[in-house]
């Protein structure tokens, strides 16, 4: 039955997901921590962390992972939890290859018509929102603690936060390199 | 009939060669995707492939592997678009697997738990730098700055799905460029 889930879940996933792998991950999240509560929103980051620093595309990377954790969580072994993680990719990629099928054999002409260019316009700022929803539900206690649990980690959580902001955003520093740099400051302040 | 396999692996190599050599996600995938399809084996023009990004960025789904369907397709119909699909997303998913089944063993270690505490708020400022830069692309101004707040919003808030913002936006845009204030196309 989870099975059957996680592929409807993943194929929703797949064909609502505007805006590349960024807009991808509001999906994921709301449906795989807020409304099935497969995955708890830190071990959700975890996920995002490590797709970030390992090749290929992010959709693909998170969907394998969400996939095997989600069955591993309900307490399967490793094997079902393989077979969670084939699902899930498997169901992202299906309505890609729908689409993109239908597209080149019927639609390409009308890609470039007002309807079509209406559509797009309207998604584009909608996509910019669901990316900025994603930050904020990420925003909480589980992965920046609270100033009342535990002040220390809270206030260093902050200033890698924005350390990792300014870096990516203003120097141009490589996400990779800036991922390595919070693990090691973790390591040295957060043990 | 040989020759004929050999297509198919030519296009699942290429497209692993692709998906096993880009860090940092889709489109980071671009250079080298027009440098083996467009330069190396010539399977589609310099002009068609951005005609081809141009809509694979526009459609759901992950960037690269919409490319690698697209390209697929043109080649050799289904079995090519598959060819391509299970080669772009092969190389990840095996990594995330072993990966995954490491880690499952390894994360309340506290050494690794001690990393992870580092490395989720700078996670969460990568996924706020993007917005940022895509809020400049989609042009976002005084007029319209309304819809990525109030879409934000009602999915942090009011937990909406963001399919629903999807649906909503989409509707809205065909409504507003037919109706209302004509798209150039």
């Amino acid at each position: 039955m989870i099975y059957l889930n996680l592929f409807i879940t993943f194929f929703k996933i797949g064909l609502f997901g505007f805006g590349g792998g960024y807009g991808m991950l509001s999906l994921i999240q709301h449906e795989t921590v807020e409304r099935a509560h497969w995955l708890s929103t830190a071990e959700f980051t975890d996920i995002v962390a490590i797709s970030q620093m390992t090749p290929g595309p992010i959709g693909i990377n998170s969907a394998t992972y969400c996939g095997y954790t989600a069955i591993h969580n309900a307490g399967h072994g490793q094997l079902m939890s393989v077979l969670g993680s084939a699902t899930a990719t498997f169901a992202l990629v299906l309505p890609s290859l729908i689409l993109m099928i239908l597209i080149s054999r019927m639609f390409m002409k009308y890609m470039n018509t007002r309807p079509v260019r209406s559509v797009f316009a309207g998604l584009r700022p909608a996509v910019v929102g669901l990316l900025a929803a994603a930050t904020l539900l990420l925003c909480n206690a589980e992965n920046f603690s609270t100033p009342a649990m535990n002040p220390w980690q809270f206030w260093i959580s902050v200033a890698l936060f924005a350390a990792t902001a300014f870096g990516t955003g203003y120097l141009k520093i490589n996400p990779i390199r800036m991922i390595c740099y919070a693990a090691f400051a973790g390591l040295l302040l957060l043990y | 009939m040989k020759s004929e396999v050999n297509i198919y692996w030519d296009l699942f190599r290429t497209f692993f060669k692709i998906g096993i050599f880009t860090l940092g996600g889709g489109y980071a995938m671009i250079p080298l995707i027009e440098e083996e399809v467009v330069n190396r084996h010539r399977w589609v023009s310099k002009e068609e492939m951005l005609d081809l990004i141009a809509i694979a960025q526009s459609c759901p789904g992950v960037f690269a592997i919409n490319i690698a369907i697209f390209i697929g397709y043109k080649l050799h119909k289904t079995q090519g678009a598959i060819a391509t699909a299970f080669g772009t997303a092969l190389p990840s998913f095996l990594i995330i697997l072993a990966i995954a089944i490491f880690f499952a063993a390894f994360k309340d270690n506290p050494v690794i738990a001690a990393i992870f505490r580092g490395i989720r708020p700078a996670v969460v400022a990568l996924i706020a730098v993007p917005t940022f830069r895509m809020a400049q692309s989609a042009k976002i101004g005084w007029t319209n700055c309304w819809i990525p707040i109030v879409s934000a919003i009602a999915i942090w808030l009011l937990g909406v799905s963001p399919i629903y913002i999807i649906l909503i936006a989409g509707l809205g845009g065909y409504l507003y460029g037919m109706y209302i204030k004509p798209t150039e196309s």
